[in-house]
Formats: C-alpha cells, sequence, structure tokens
C-alpha cells in the first residue's frame, strides 16, 4: 500500500441544525452531501467512493444522490462510524479502490422524521441482560461508570458540572449553537436530575441535523476552493457492546488504543495538540478522553477543566464548538465533530483560534463501545 | 422481557428455579458473563455452567429519574452493576434499599434474588446482611 497522503477537500452540514421537523433522515444525508460537495468545487458525479452508517446506509444515500459509486463503507457503530469512515477512505485511497470519497451523516435525532425504532432486540445480550432493568438509551447506560470515578479518583460533582460550564463559553460564540447562555457550576448543580449524578446541564442535546465530508488524495490538494485539511494519523477501537462489560469504569481503554495509533501514525505527541474535540455525549466523556489521549494523568481531568484550562483563552481548546453538551447533538455526534476540526484547522470556526495547526478528534461510539481518532493538520507530514 | 436464545437458555432456566447460573472456562478456569460458547479469556470452547454464589458488591449505578416504559410506578430507581464475588460483572435492579445515594454505598455487599416477571425470574440485588 502506498503512503500517499490524504486530506479532507469537503466539508459541511446542513443549512440548518437543531429542530427540524420538515427534514427526513435522507433528506439530511442528501442535503449535508450536495453542500460538502459543493463546498470542495466538485459534482457529484465526481464522486467514486461513499461511506455512511448501515441506516440508511450508503446503498440508499448514493441513490438519493443519483450516484453508482464503486467503494462502499456501511460501518454503523454509533457516533464515531464517520471518524472510522475517514480511516477506511484512506486506506481506500491510498489502495487505489476509489479516488474522491464522499461520507455522509443525517439524522431526525429530535423530529424523528424517517427515523429507525430505537429499542433493542430482546433477543441481543443487550435486550436480554441490560433492557430488562428499566434502561432508556444513553442516559441510563453511558452515565454509570461515572460514579465508580468519582469514588476512585476524587471527582466532585463541581467539577463534573464544570465540563459543560467550560464548553457553554465556546457556544457563546457561536452563532449555530443551540444552547449559547453563560452558566454557572451552580446553575448545573440546579438543573433537574436526570439519572444522578447526571443533571440535565450534563447530558447532550437532542437534535436534527446532518454533515459530510469530501475525501480526496493530497496531491489534488491545490484544485479545490478551500484549505486542505491533511488526514496525519488515524486509530480505531472496540470495547464493549454493553456498559456493565466495559473492562475498568474508570478508563476507556479503547480511546487509549485508538488514540497512541493515531498518534503514532501521525508522529505527534499530546505537546504538538493545538485543538481538541472529545465526543461529549455526557460530562464525564471529555474527562476519560482527556486521560486516555495522555494529556493529563488519570485522575487529573475533572480538575484540569475546573481550573479553566480547556475555555476559551486556556491551554488546550477542548470542544469549540460547545459540543454535544451545547452546540448540537443529533444521536451520532462525531460528524460535527470532525467539521469543527476541520473549520478551526481552515481558520473558518465562528470561535477561531489563533493557532490551529493540528487538530485532534475522538469519537465514541455506543456507551463506550466504539472510537474512532483522528489527527488532522494544516500541513503534510 | 427478555427473550432467551440457545447459549443463554441455562442462565434464564437457573433463574427460573433461584439459581444464579453463570459460566466458566475448564481450561483456564476464568467465570465469565454474560453467556456465550466461548471464553472470553482464553478462547477455549471447553466452559461449563455453574451455581453462583449470588454474593455481590456495588460497583456503580446512577438512579435514573425519566422512568423507561413499564417503570413508571418505579422511578426514581437505581441502575446498578455489580460485581459477583466470582468476579464477573452484571447489569442489575437493587430491591429492598430506597433510590438514594445516601443508601447506595459503592462496595456494599448484596445478595441476588429473583424478581418474577410473566414466565420468566430476574436476578436482583438486594443489601446482603454483613458477613462474619
Amino acid at each position: 500500500m502506498s503512503n500517499v497522503g490524504v486530506i479532507i477537500a469537503g466539508a459541511a452540514e446542513t443549512d440548518e441544525i437543531g429542530r427540524l421537523p420538515n427534514h427526513s433522515a435522507l433528506g439530511l444525508h442528501v442535503e449535508a452531501a450536495r453542500n460538502a460537495v459543493a463546498d470542495a468545487g466538485l459534482a457529484m458525479k465526481d464522486i467514486d467512493g461513499i461511506a455512511t452508517v448501515s441506516t440508511p446506509g450508503p446503498v440508499q444515500v448514493a441513490h438519493a444522490l443519483g450516484i453508482y459509486p464503486d467503494w462502499l463503507d456501511g460501518t454503523g457503530i454509533g457516533g464515531t462510524s464517520f471518524l472510522l469512515h475517514v480511516r477506511h477512505a484512506v486506506a481506500a485511497i491510498r489502495a487505489g479502490y476509489a479516488r474522491t470519497i464522499l461520507i455522509t451523516h443525517g439524522e431526525s435525532g429530535r423530529s424523528r422524521v424517517g427515523a429507525p425504532p430505537r429499542r433493542a432486540d430482546p433477543s441481543s445480550p443487550l435486550g436480554q441482560f441490560e433492557a430488562p432493568y428499566g434502561t432508556l438509551g444513553p442516559t441510563t447506560t453511558f452515565t454509570i461508570p461515572a460514579l465508580r470515578y468519582m469514588k476512585e479518583y476524587g471527582l466532585t460533582h463541581e467539577q463534573l458540572a464544570s465540563v459543560p460550564v467550560a464548553q457553554r463559553q465556546w457556544a457563546a460564540k457561536n452563532p449555530r449553537a443551540m444552547f449559547r447562555d453563560i452558566i454557572t457550576i451552580d446553575d448545573v448543580l440546579a438543573s433537574r436530575i436526570v439519572a444522578y449524578p447526571f443533571h440535565l446541564l450534563e447530558c447532550c442535546l437532542v437534535t436534527d441535523g446532518g454533515g459530510a465530508l469530501v475525501v480526496t488524495s493530497a496531491d489534488r490538494a491545490a484544485g479545490f476552493p478551500k484549505p486542505p485539511v491533511h488526514v496525519l494519523g488515524t486509530g480505531e477501537a472496540s470495547e464493549t457492546p454493553m456498559i456493565s462489560q466495559m473492562t475498568d469504569f474508570t478508563e476507556s481503554q479503547m480511546f487509549r488504543r485508538a488514540g497512541q495509533r493515531a498518534f503514532a501514525e501521525a508522529g505527534i505527541t499530546t505537546a504538538d495538540v493545538d485543538h481538541l474535540m472529545i465526543y461529549d455525549a455526557f460530562a464525564h466523556v471529555p474527562i476519560y478522553g482527556l486521560e486516555a489521549l495522555g494529556f493529563v494523568k488519570k485522575g487529573e481531568a475533572g480538575p484540569f477543566i475546573a481550573d479553566g484550562n480547556t475555555e476559551p483563552g486556556g491551554s488546550l481548546p477542548l470542544n469549540t464548538n460547545g459540543g454535544g453538551l451545547s452546540y448540537t447533538h443529533t444521536g451520532m455526534y462525531g460528524m460535527f465533530a470532525i467539521l469543527e476540526g476541520v473549520r478551526q484547522i481552515r481558520g473558518e470556526a465562528a470561535a477561531q483560534l489563533d493557532s490551529a495547526d493540528i487538530s485532534v478528534v475522538l469519537g465514541n461510539g455506543g456507551m463506550f463501545g466504539s472510537c474512532g481518532v483522528l489527527v488532522l493538520g494544516k500541513q503534510p507530514r | 422481557m427478555p427473550v432467551p436464545t440457545p447459549e443463554t437458555r441455562p442462565y434464564w432456566d437457573g433463574c427460573a428455579t433461584g439459581e444464579l447460573r453463570i459460566q466458566r472456562c475448564v481450561d483456564c478456569g476464568k467465570p465469565y458473563f454474560y453467556p456465550r460458547p466461548i471464553c472470553p479469556s482464553c478462547g477455549s470452547g471447553n466452559v461449563e455452567w455453574f451455581t453462583a454464589s449470588g454474593d455481590a458488591t456495588l460497583y456503580s449505578y446512577v438512579i435514573n429519574h425519566r422512568p423507561a416504559p413499564g417503570f413508571e410506578d418505579e422511578a426514581p430507581y437505581a441502575i446498578a452493576v455489580v460485581q459477583l464475588a466470582e468476579g464477573p460483572r452484571m447489569m442489575a435492579s437493587l430491591v429492598g434499599v430506597p433510590a438514594t445515594p445516601e443508601a447506595l454505598v459503592l462496595d456494599m455487599p448484596l445478595r441476588v434474588t429473583f424478581e418474577h416477571r410473566g414466565d420468566m425470574a430476574l436476578p436482583v440485588f438486594t443489601p446482603a446482611e454483613e458477613k462474619r
């Protein structure tokens, strides 16, 4: 396999995100795809590879777009799927299987228009061994490890609450963010308890929206209207289909493994990272991410965030679109994390950093189930 | 309601008779949960069922204030992960104890009991008398 460089040449969200009852999930895929292809200055006929999650799937999305690609990836493992699509697209381009790959996301997470049912199959392991205990989606399962972490490492309720407080400061700079009013730790702790120890403001939004990427080889970088975003390193890993079977409730071993692989491929260390996106379905996930990627030692991420290091003006800008907690969260948020990394590298983010040469994006799928990590750069390696 | 598969049927049959049956590897000796036909530690297919002690400790939990369908009368209720004395962890409800952070202390000793739902019985856990 050749080691040709790969870039993100097109990147866009749907025209609107938030509450979109007049858009189906498939319609959001199509709109995001058209926007991303236009952003790359291409026509739909230029696309020869497509990737999207298993529902609605690459066959349906390609057909809706009127294209007949020669490479397909239907990896559907939750919100991080799109990071894996990028990783797989890099491999496909290097192998010569495709030249210009479109990756799409569209989800009617809030309005549920043309959306698949949510219930677990009662004969699956999840349906047999977790669903009978009154679980109701990620709020009641993804959150379970947090109390164990709090006991082992002394994370306080106030430190956990500082995660949405920090991210809201970024969202306040972003007109597209759903929630933009500055909040305090007291506001978070006064919001209603959804699943103790999690308050409403420590849980992500539920929205409608979509996004898409066009990925191609770096030798074409000069031929696009926008500055290229180089994919410098990638990693993927799995851990568990059920939260009860997570190896250690105080750390995500899959975050660590995928991160190590991505950093090694890119030839970077944490000191090289200007900008960081960590999937934040709930307030504890960035804490697990910061520790697994090695930015801080175990047990230090809560104080690190509470001390302001990830806020505007801090040493490590984190979730600068406002994240799933304030910006948007369609259900499979990973595409939006990638798109914010792309915008920061291009210099077109709403809360643009002065310097963003290296952006790292960590995605989560399921309940600490699957992970993808991307290292994006302004320059090739 | 859970729908058993051939691999999980002995577990659910055990629950119906008041026994918590899990599996262990005959070759490496490690117990494991959830039911499946190979040992997740060493990959051996030489595995057997046994009846677990029913003793456990509280590993972690949430107290859910937004009930799932069918649980409206129980909210707020705990959704816990317990660590069996044999080592494996499993999700469970907690019964016979208030669903409050004060009453639910991590690592507290628990004991299995069974809740009947239709034709099936579901293992749940309740605070154990301190041993010794």
